[in-house]
């Protein structure tokens, strides 16, 4: 694990509770939305919550993506599951709200799992036909560069 | 009758989820490590790569499948018990397919961790 890696774990985890709460606060202030009034979509897409929202969610799935290439599906999701634990803070300190014990108790929960997955492997060895082409290509010119000094 | 339909519902979402999180994930290993690949081809390679990868499309469905049932069950059942329920259900039907589907090496360590997320998941949106 590089820093570069815990950086897109960290952009998964931050661009999907920031995304998530700007889409919650645009649409609240925006009104609901019926099927039979679907210009009301428009409006609320026009909302600069809910477009900055949009964007953020879009630079969360990208880094998401970017996450599987190099690591297993079941590290990911635990690495990045502390999105919830945020929410639960930003909830408690910037917007004063009340969090019950029962909801403490969760974030230790997840906090706790986090901490287990992080301690192991990020990926399961055992090579993909197409990413062994490539290591395959990495090697070559590898031994390539190396021939020739 | 009314919590048969709820309960329906998060399991359709639950399923779509997973499919989406699984083919996805199989998708971007197909493509290679993202920094590996920008760095030795640069980024259009990696944008080309993954929307050529037609794992990504079937992934992407199923994430839209899985929205749009959300809203459904939504309709028919508390969002106190529908999101939680949906969201930590989604946890360990994750582990169990990524151990199944993409047989990644799922020991006690990722085992105790998804439970304790699901777990956690559950109590802080309850």
């Amino acid at each position: 694990m590089t820093f570069r890696k815990y950086l897109v774990l960290a952009g998964v985890t931050v661009f999907a509770a920031a995304g998530d709460s700007m889409l919650s606060h645009g649409m609240k202030q925006n009104g609901s939305i019926s099927v039979h009034h679907l210009q009301g979509v428009i409006a609320a897409v026009l909302n600069p919550w809910v477009a900055v929202g949009i964007v953020l969610l879009l630079a969360f799935f990208a880094s998401y993506m970017n996450a599987l290439s190099w690591a297993d599906l079941t590290y990911v999701l635990p690495a990045t599951s502390l999105g919830y634990v945020l929410l639960a803070l930003v909830a408690k300190f910037a917007l004063h709200e009340q969090v019950s014990p029962l909801r403490w108790m969760g974030i230790a929960l997840i906090s706790g799992g986090v901490s287990f997955v992080a301690r192991g492997p990020a990926l399961t060895a055992h090579p993909h036909p197409e990413a062994q082409e490539d290591a395959q290509e990495t090697v070559v010119s590898a031994a390539a560069g190396g021939a020739k000094r | 009758m009314k919590s048969l339909y709820t309960w329906g519902g998060i399991l359709v979402v639950v399923f779509f989820s997973v499919v989406g999180d699984v083919v996805l994930a199989r998708a971007m290993k197909q493509v290679g490590d993202v920094h590996d690949l920008w760095e030795r081809r640069g980024l259009w390679t990696v944008i080309g790569r993954t929307l050529g990868n037609p794992n990504f499309f079937f992934g992407v469905a199923a994430m839209a499948l899985a929205f749009f049932s959300l809203l459904f069950a939504l309709s028919w059942g508390d969002v106190s018990l529908v999101a939680p329920a949906a969201a930590s259900l989604t946890f360990i039907g994750n582990a169990f397919a990524a151990k199944f589907f993409l047989h990644e090496k799922v020991d006690r360590r990722r085992w105790i961790a998804a439970v304790l997320v699901a777990g956690g998941v559950a109590l802080l949106a309850g």
